[in-house]
């Protein structure tokens, strides 16, 4: 009795499946479908990133199947092998975690769905098993900084640096950090005399430089990892009766809207962008996939970098 | 004899550490107590840590009442989050740009969403109190889920985007300065002075105390328990309401994810410090302001010192580690008169 109806449940589950499996694939005919598996809406960033996946996929015609895994790789697994099971044309996801893969990607390998990585990368020994990873290199966003201040930087004599960190042990504030000092080792002129982390936030990154004001009398310039804890340090700076922008240079990453505004107000000198608006990119890379074109392992975003001088002109036009 | 009575006072061995640790700044950053006056307002070291450690001070002083009536709010740091959001949400204003000039609107008065800010915060207090008091549960089971929901509420109400505030008068909040002091300090002053007159003026203290140390002993002498730890929730949320405020006015913007992060596990810290027990019972408002401080000029010390961020957390354990030991009553009979306590084992 208790068998037959666990079945029965069985029977049921497996149609209701079957069913939203077999009826997208109906509709969709001939357009071009790709599943997404998002990582989540942890962050601002986050965000724009999945309006920018969403709405680029309606402009290029494509058949988004969007799935959220809330930072679970659980989930992010099972998003993947039903979009298997729904036989998109492309999958893509931006990965929860660098390993533990290999499995989920072999079955899609098996049912031939090329994968595409997004803004993260995965360590697999068996590099068939993806096409291509679309994302922002944050080494060479690093540089670009540190480069922005070796062509800029006018002032005489030694140039102390303080520099706000990310989360300690994140990918971002590691391979900022990397990336700056190998530039600017290039100048002895150019120290960091002081380094703290800031969490990526405001609050933080306020607290941290109002302790380096103190401690340091004589900081030139402030590298943050990003905008922020930049636009907290202003504040800080502000308090402290200097000219943030002019007596302390700043220099940060990320290029959202806050940055802008104080740009525009001449308190932030220079901001990299870290962008998180790939959809266009991404939909490109798909139909280019589903033609078989062949793609670099790695393709890096299309990643500007803003000066203060052209903030009030880029400023109507941000989107995060 | 009047200085073995300091030794024994409740605040000796917290007034020691902070005296230490401020030494231990001093040692090492110079300039730590050098105070000079810019822009109209004291500037300096000590006045930084006074400022940031006001809201950990307010948050403290609402935990030091709950923690007297035996139970613990984990949920402050959400309540903070919570509150920030509802009053950045409600100010807001929005950059308007016009022809070149830039102009700010805020969305409801401001005084009204402070009350409102304030207001839910009240709510958050109350609905921990509830469960509490009226539901019988267990103080860090009910406060837990409002610790996990709140960020989420908080969230939800900032649309899980950073909120800036472009309303120059609410920055003052967290600011601005009277009389050369930080204007958080006034806030932190008045909340203690209204406190010490409940609980030193009035039976309050003693019902809290009451509660504290025996709920059914206290009900039969006709305290109702239940009303009184209910409250005692609500005004905790209060204050991590108004430290709410205070963080979000001072960074011009509320964060849902990040604002009064792991604040709780510092505001317990601070009480625990302070010399407050966490059985219930006697408690010390000024203890946990000095716990508060603590905490801040470490956190400042770590700063100033240049620790390498990677092993922060690992010296500010260590300090903390150290200092518990330092205030334990029983380590301290063990090193300062070994020879007693062996007889007492033999």
């Amino acid at each position: 009795m208790l068998k037959s109806r666990r079945n029965l449940l069985a029977a049921i589950v497996i149609g209701l499946v079957a069913g939203t499996v077999a009826l997208p694939s109906f509709a969709a005919d001939k357009k071009l479908t790709f599943g997404f598996a998002q990582v989540g809406a942890e962050s601002e960033w986050r965000t724009a990133n999945t309006a920018s996946i969403k709405s680029a996929a309606k402009e290029a015609g494509i058949d988004l199947k969007f799935s959220d895994a809330q930072q679970k790789q659980e989930n992010q697994i099972k998003a993947i092998r039903s979009f298997i099971a729904q036989k998109v044309d492309v999958i893509g996801f931006a990965p929860v975690v660098t390993t533990g893969w290999d499995t989920v990607l072999k079955e899609a390998k098996a049912a031939k769905i090329p994968v595409v990585l997004t803004d993260r990368s995965i360590e697999t020994k068996d590099d068939s098993l993806y096409v291509t990873t679309i994302g922002s290199d944050f080494t060479e966003e690093g540089r670009k900084a540190g480069h922005w201040l070796l062509d800029n930087y006018k002032g005489q004599g030694d140039v102390n640096i303080v520099e706000l960190q990310g989360t300690v042990g994140s990918a971002p504030a590691i391979e900022r950090q990397k990336g700056f000092l190998e530039v600017i080792k290039a100048d002895p002129r150019f120290k960091v005399i002081r380094s703290q982390t800031g969490d990526f936030t405001r609050a933080k990154g306020k607290e941290v430089m109002e302790a380096f004001l103190k401690a340091e009398p004589n900081i030139n310039v402030l590298f943050s990892h990003n905008d922020d804890m930049a636009i907290g340090a202003i504040q800080a700076i502000e308090a402290a009766g200097k000219k943030p922008g002019k007596d302390i240079i700043i220099v940060s990453v990320d290029g959202v809207k806050g940055a802008f505004e104080a740009m525009m107000a001449g308190k932030m000198n220079v901001t990299v962008e870290c962008n998180p608006l790939l959809g266009a990119q991404l939909m490109d890379i798909v139909k280019q996939v589903k033609a078989g074109k062949p793609l670099p392992k790695r393709i890096n975003t299309k990643e500007g970098i803003f000066p203060m001088e052209s903030a009030a002109k880029e400023f109507p036009s941000r989107k995060y | 004899m009047r200085l073995k009575n300091c030794f024994h006072h409740h605040l000796f061995w917290p007034c020691i550490t902070l005296v230490l640790l401020c030494l231990t700044n001093f040692f090492f950053n110079h300039g730590f107590f050098d105070i000079e006056v810019r822009n109209g307002a004291l500037y300096g070291s000590v006045i930084d840590v006074l400022n940031r450690a006001a809201p950990l001070m307010l948050v403290s002083l609402g935990m030091t009442l709950v923690i007297a009536t035996r139970g613990i709010d984990v949920s402050v740091g959400a309540t903070v989050a919570i509150a920030g959001a509802v009053v950045a949400v409600m100010i807001g204003g929005t950059l308007v740009i016009k022809d070149g000039v830039q102009s700010y609107v805020a969305n409801f008065p401001m005084p009204l969403a402070i009350i409102a800010a304030l207001g839910v915060a009240l709510l958050c207090g109350l609905w921990n109190g509830a469960l509490v008091a009226g539901a019988g549960m267990q103080p860090i089971i009910a406060t837990l889920i409002l610790m996990v929901a709140g960020r989420g509420v908080a969230q939800l109400i900032t649309e899980g985007q950073i909120v800036t505030i472009y309303y120059e008068p609410f920055f003052f909040i967290g600011n601005g300065f009277l009389f050369g002091l930080p204007f958080a300090l006034y806030i932190v002053l008045a909340v203690l002075l209204i406190l010490l007159y409940l609980t030193q003026r009035t039976s309050l203290g003693l019902f809290i105390q009451a509660v504290g140390l025996n709920p059914t002993a206290a009900r039969f002498s006709g305290i109702s328990a239940r009303a009184l730890v209910l409250w005692v929730y609500g005004f905790c949320g209060v204050t991590a309401g108004v430290a709410g405020l205070v963080i979000t006015s001072n960074v011009k913007s509320a964060d849902g994810n990040n604002a009064g992060l792991a604040m709780e596990l510092d505001a317990i810290l601070a009480v625990a410090l302070g010399g407050t027990s966490l059985d219930g019972g006697r408690f010390s408002l000024i203890g946990s302001l000095i716990g508060a401080l603590i905490i801040q000029t470490l956190t400042y010390a770590i700063y100033s010192l240049g620790v390498p961020p990677e092993i922060n957390l690992v010296v500010k354990a260590l300090v903390v580690f150290t200092v518990c030991l330092i205030q334990s009553e029983r380590l301290r009979s063990m090193l300062f008169t070994p020879a007693i306590h062996l007889e007492e084992k033999s």
